[in-house]
């Protein structure tokens, strides 16, 4: 068995197969040095000053025989061969092939992105050097208003910076929440001092003479002062090695309900694969801990047992500072909202349907409507 | 420092010192302790903590709160008069001794 990527995907693959009794040799391929660590907190306690977190304990691998090779690049998949190629030429032979290969932020093609100062955010380096350049400069710009950017903000803020978040569409949290639920965390912001920029576009990005990041332009011409832009607008499958073996991408690698791609030895976990889900099983490809950890779990008993479709319930969090954002299930196309409670107390939950059908459930500091929904929208009843 | 004791659910029992101001989830992670699984890196979001701790100990650890509450019944092994989250139990030298079983599974 032969596991491509150590994020929370390819290292939960592992635990589980030798959990559920696989006993042959298992080994994850890592293009990071360091040990598997948690990525949620690279936008959050990270930045406030906490440690690095490990997923597993590093008497983990040995213990349960899985051999982590870090610092080490899959090359290429040799399908005919049933072997990954690595970066060295060394070639990995597998019976099975999970690619959990993660995604990474999408750039911008903007003038300056190229300044120091500028910072994607998605493995831990990322997180210490942002780290650092929050303690050492006091204005900081965020482009995107999605969950990293805010999360981000929310540190910052706390910290005693000077933030602005700039968003091209008019609301954050477009893509992934409902109207009020954004709402709500717009204005929390907003009480925090963050200056929120909505439906503004960015122009270009300004440097200094020693090549530093010190503005941000905005379409309409006014400029940002900023010592530290982050870029926060979403991100993209790794893909390229599953194109490269010929295997079909859809946004993300294509697999079927039981998490395989049209090769019988390949399968595709986490943020990388684009699933079929729900009873439209419409194609999707999600970011989260929990999808990550809940496709592992289900590959490894297909691989273990038999092959059997995903059917976990998608659930997601973010906080920003005293703000707890739970949501379960997916709302997108929903055309109706239900507010219970009172978003001016700070405890809500927002109830998105499509017709009479309840898609999911957005929980603001309110824990026990939140593992409600869950149990509702997974249908084991409230 | 504190003396803390993990009783996995098949009875091996292992005893760590823990500096005061970790958890008891962060406590069985870094020294190996298997059976506690931290999904969410101790935010209270998930319910892979879960721990039974032992009577002696129940009234001396802070108040539950409402989110840890809420996952409680969220965990996969049934919830008792007992069960904690190991992420919201902060070790403190009170809690010298503190002896927190684990539950048959957690995911």
């Amino acid at each position: 068995m032969v596991i491509i990527g150590a994020g929370h995907a390819g290292v939960q693959a592992a635990a589980s197969l030798r959990q559920q009794g696989y006993e042959a040799a298992v080994t994850i391929v890592s293009d990071e040095q360091r040990l598997p660590y948690h990525r949620p907190p690279l936008s959050k306690e990270l930045l406030s000053g906490g440690d690095p977190l490990a997923l597993r304990p590093e008497s983990f691998y040995a213990d349960q025989q899985v051999t982590l090779l870090r610092g080490t690049r899959a090359q290429a998949i040799d399908r005919g061969a049933a072997a990954v190629v690595l970066h060295d030429g060394t070639r990995l032979p597998y019976d099975q092939l999970i690619l959990a290969t993660g995604s990474r932020p999408r750039r911008l093609a903007l003038p300056g992105v190229e300044l120091s100062g500028v910072q994607l955010l998605r493995v831990l380096d990322d997180g210490l050097a942002l780290r650092e350049q929050l303690r050492s400069g006091s204005r900081l710009t965020v482009i995107g208003g999605g969950f990293i950017g805010l999360e981000v903000a929310a540190a910052a803020v706390s910290a005693g910076l000077e933030v602005t978040v700039v968003e091209a569409l008019t609301r954050v949290l477009a893509r992934v929440c409902s109207r009020p639920t954004a709402a709500h965390i717009e204005a929390v912001h907003r009480a925090w001092g963050v200056d929120l920029r909505l439906g503004a576009g960015v122009a270009r990005l300004l440097g200094d003479s020693a090549g530093r990041v010190c503005a941000v332009e905005l379409s309409s011409g006014e400029r940002i002062d900023s010592d530290t832009v982050l870029i926060g607008v979403g991100a993209q499958a790794n893909a390229e090695l599953a194109a490269a073996a010929g295997l079909e991408l859809d946004g993300g690698v294509v697999v079927d309900a039981t998490l395989r791609t049209a090769d019988p030895r390949i399968w595709a976990i986490g943020d990388c694969a684009s699933f079929p889900l729900g009873a439209a099983a419409t194609r999707r490809r999600l970011e989260s801990v929990q999808n990550a950890t809940d496709h592992a779990r289900s590959v490894a008993a297909s691989i273990v047992a038999e092959p059997q479709p995903y059917t976990a319930l998608p659930w997601f969090w973010s906080y920003q500072n005293d703000c707890r954002l739970q949501i379960a299930g997916l709302i997108d196309g929903h055309d109706r909202t239900e507010l219970i409670g009172d978003p001016s107390a700070g405890s809500f939950s927002v109830h998105c349907y499509a017709g009479q059908t309840l898609l999911g459930v957005e929980s603001v500091n309110a824990p026990r409507e939140h593992v409600a929904a869950r149990r509702l929208l997974s249908g084991e009843g409230a | 420092m504190a003396l803390v004791t993990y009783i996995a659910a098949d009875g091996r029992a292992t005893a760590v010192e823990l500096p005061a101001g970790t958890t008891v989830k962060d406590g069985a992670l870094q020294n190996g302790v298997e059976g506690i699984i931290g999904e969410c890196g101790g935010n209270a979001m998930c319910a892979t903590c879960h721990v039974y701790v032992d009577d002696h100990w129940l009234a001396r650890l802070a108040v539950i709160e409402e989110v840890e509450d809420a996952l409680l019944d969220d965990a996969v092994s049934p919830r008792r008069h007992n069960s904690r989250l190991g992420c919201q139990i902060r070790i403190s030298d009170a809690l010298d001794g503190l002896v927190v079983r684990m539950p048959e599974a957690q995911e």
